[in-house]
């Protein structure tokens, strides 16, 4: 996905605002800062425990803002259905949407819904825009520096295992709940706590391993995790095993990383575990000067390895 | 998690390593771990780094979807593209490359390919979709083999004309011989794969250090029992066949494993990836099941196996060559765009390197 992302839209399409690839565009109008952003799902099942299609679009995109300083306002709701989708189906995503807007305190303020011919589209993908205000300016990886902390707000994986676990032909029989939910207001009490925190992305595709290697990329410092540190609960450790998977590449719906000045690590840790989902919040790891755009992770057993950021889909193994 | 924290305990794990630092002295060993759930639990753990340097580790041909060979794929993409076919499969072998083309690719242009976790769930899709025929791709070794072989037996029980499998199955010890036997690989012993040894017990590589002289100790794949077996291997005075994977391994195997396996299959010649065709090294469905065969069922074509130009796979399974001597490693095969088998699956042994030790 990086690759084509560089070597075809980049190519066609970049720009200097395009080209910092942050989760939102950061836009001057007047005076005033602005961010913006757009982004389709097209997650199958569409109903997964712990959320929906309809909520995972509207979190997902108040995220892809907070996660820039802004606070978000206004989101827009693009639908896209395959004939034959049941009334009931639509009504509740419908209600879903409205009921996360409202949780992120954000307006849908425009819609658009098309009918697709069966067989062309799998039974609905939404793409969700959201536009924010900037109230912190300036967060960006150029601002990293060695010696900053790693901070993860929570338990990591649990999206993609209960997205996985209903998948056809794949039911392990586990009760995982999607970690999907807003980061808005979690994010303003850390900064509001801290004028250090310098990056935050949130792990979606790829997870905390693709996030962490696209902050140190092309960039003078590494980052050194702790395998140990990194906060896994038990349901998520369990399928990893039984599946073979890692689960520093599952994606997260309703965690972020935060990238803070070590000196207020523990204020930011304590900012978030005052937001019922940050309690779990945990320092990772740290930025360091040495093995520049790697992310090294000390293992469990003593031993280091380098992490890689995903490629493909992360298969099951068979043996 | 209980009993696998147990086995990853850092602690225990340094004072193993210092271990067999102490009691390999200055001799240069080198150990073939055999199976990829070892090499990938050596990489993933870090456990390289931990060892003296006189302790040389390679990685060998384990890794059941690595050493299919692209025949294999090719009849499996040529059964996918058949009319009211459903290909279930593990999700590994979605990329490996066949000669033109990959289940992947041959899903995205609309082939009928699904990732299952068991043959189980195979069955369940045979079930559910009357109307369509569910071919299993049996690829692995003996770990795998009993499930598939119980899924022909169920499915002949409960009259599932649906349900085929095609049977790309391996037996470990007949290729261990051919690595024994090549002068250019240099081995002082085996890290022997746990999981198939659970199946087929010890005895059947008794010839290793028998005829040959190999240390061997059938491991366990969490990192202390990696270690662990390096250490016993180190200690052996006289080449000899030692289990350190007790939880799981009797010498005598899985009977009732053992017994579905030679219900439904007969052992044949097979055609391995990078290594060749190794004789009584392959499993194929037996005349009485053969309705349950995909190659009887669907005759599929496949062009005879070739290797793909520069590709060193075959040298790096045989331990033979480490991926970084490929030139091809790390540039035109990397694993977006896999071209030796060992880059495709998460446990080939290229795969590893590229992922943990570039």
């Amino acid at each position: 996905m990086h690759e084509l992302i560089d070597s075809l839209f980049m190519k066609e399409l970049g720009n200097a605002v395009l080209r910092e690839k942050k989760d939102s565009a950061i836009l001057k109008i007047g005076s005033r800062k602005i961010a913006f952003t757009t982004d389709t799902y097209v997650v199958d099942p569409i109903f997964f425990p712990g959320g929906d299609i309809g909520s995972l679009a509207v979190y997902g995109t108040v995220n892809d803002l907070a996660v820039c300083g802004a606070k978000p306002l206004f989101i827009s709701v693009g639908i896209v259905m395959e004939e034959g989708l049941e009334m009931a189906v639509l009504k509740k995503i419908a209600a879903s949407v409205g009921l996360a807007a409202k949780r992120s305190g954000v307006k849908i303020v425009t819609g658009d819904t098309k009918v697709v011919e069966k067989g062309s589209c799998d039974k609905v993908f939404i793409n969700t825009s959201g536009i924010g205000e900037v109230y912190r300016d300036g967060l960006s990886t150029a601002r990293i520096k060695a010696g900053d902390t790693v901070i993860v707000s929570g338990p990591i994986g649990e999206h993609a295992i209960s997205v996985l676990s209903k998948r056809e032909g794949l039911d392990f029989g586990t009760n995982v709940k999607s970690d999907s939910a807003p980061l808005n207001g979690l994010i303003t009490k850390a900064l509001k706590a801290s004028k250090n925190i310098r990056f935050m992305r949130d792990p979606t595709r790829g997870g905390v391993a693709t996030t962490l290697c696209e902050i140190v990329e092309g960039n003078a410092f590494g980052i050194a995790i702790d395998e140990k540190a990194i906060p896994v609960r038990e349901g998520v450790r369990q399928a990893c095993e039984l599946l073979g998977l890692d689960p520093l590449y599952l994606a997260c719906e309703g965690r972020v990383i935060l990238v803070v000045a070590k000196e207020d690590a523990a204020k930011v840790i304590r900012a978030l575990g005052s937001n019922a989902n940050g309690k779990a919040a945990q320092i990772i790891g740290n930025v360091t000067g040495e093995h520049k755009g790697r992310v090294i992770l000390n293992t469990v057993a003593g031993g280091k390895r380098i992490v890689d950021m995903l490629a493909g889909e992360q298969l099951p193994r068979i043996c | 998690m209980k009993y696998i924290d147990e086995f990853r305990d850092g602690r225990l794990i340094a004072k193993v390593a210092n271990e067999i630092a102490k009691r390999a002295g200055g001799r240069v060993y080198t150990f073939m771990e055999v199976c990829g759930t070892h090499t990938m639990a050596i990489f993933r753990y870090g456990l390289r780094g931990l060892l003296p340097e006189n302790i040389r580790l390679i990685s060998g041909p384990g890794c059941p979807v690595c050493v299919t060979p692209a025949d294999y794929l090719d009849k499996a993409i040529f059964i996918a593209g058949l009319e009211g076919v459903i290909v279930a499969t593990f999700g590994d072998m979605m990329r490996i490359p066949g000669s033109h083309s990959s289940l992947e690719k041959e899903k995205a242009k609309g082939a009928s390919v699904k990732a299952v976790y068991s043959t189980d769930d195979a069955l369940d899709m045979a079930r559910k979709k009357a109307d369509s025929q569910v071919v299993f791709l049996g690829v692995g070794f003996e770990t795998t083999a009993p499930t598939v072989a119980a899924s022909i037996v169920r499915a002949k029980r409960e009259g599932i004309k649906n349900y085929s499998v095609l049977c790309g199955h391996k037996t470990m010890p007949e290729v261990l011989r051919i690595l024994v036997k090549d002068k250019s690989v240099n081995i002082d012993g085996f890290l022997l794969p746990g999981h198939v040894s659970a199946i087929i017990g010890t005895r059947p590589y008794e010839f290793l250090s028998k005829e040959y002289g190999k240390r061997c100790v059938v491991a366990g794949f969490e990192p202390l029992d990696v270690m662990q077996s390096i250490l016993m291997l180190v200690d052996q005075s006289s080449p000899r066949v030692e289990v350190q994977y007790k939880r799981a391994v009797e010498r005598s195997g899985n009977g009732l494993a053992q017994r579905m396996m030679r219900k439904v299959f007969d052992t044949t010649a097979a055609s391995w990836r990078g290594i060749g065709r190794v004789d009584h090294s392959g499993l194929k469905i037996k005349r009485e099941f053969s309705s349950f065969d995909a190659e009887v069922r669907f005759r599929p074509k496949a062009a005879p196996p070739r290797a793909p130009k520069g590709c060193l796979c075959g040298e790096v399974l045989k331990g033979v060559k480490t991926p970084v001597e490929c030139r091809l490693f790390g540039k035109a095969c990397n694993p977006e765009h896999p071209v030796g088998a060992c880059m495709v699956s998460s446990e080939g042994t290229c795969a590893a390197y590229y992922r943990y030790c570039r």
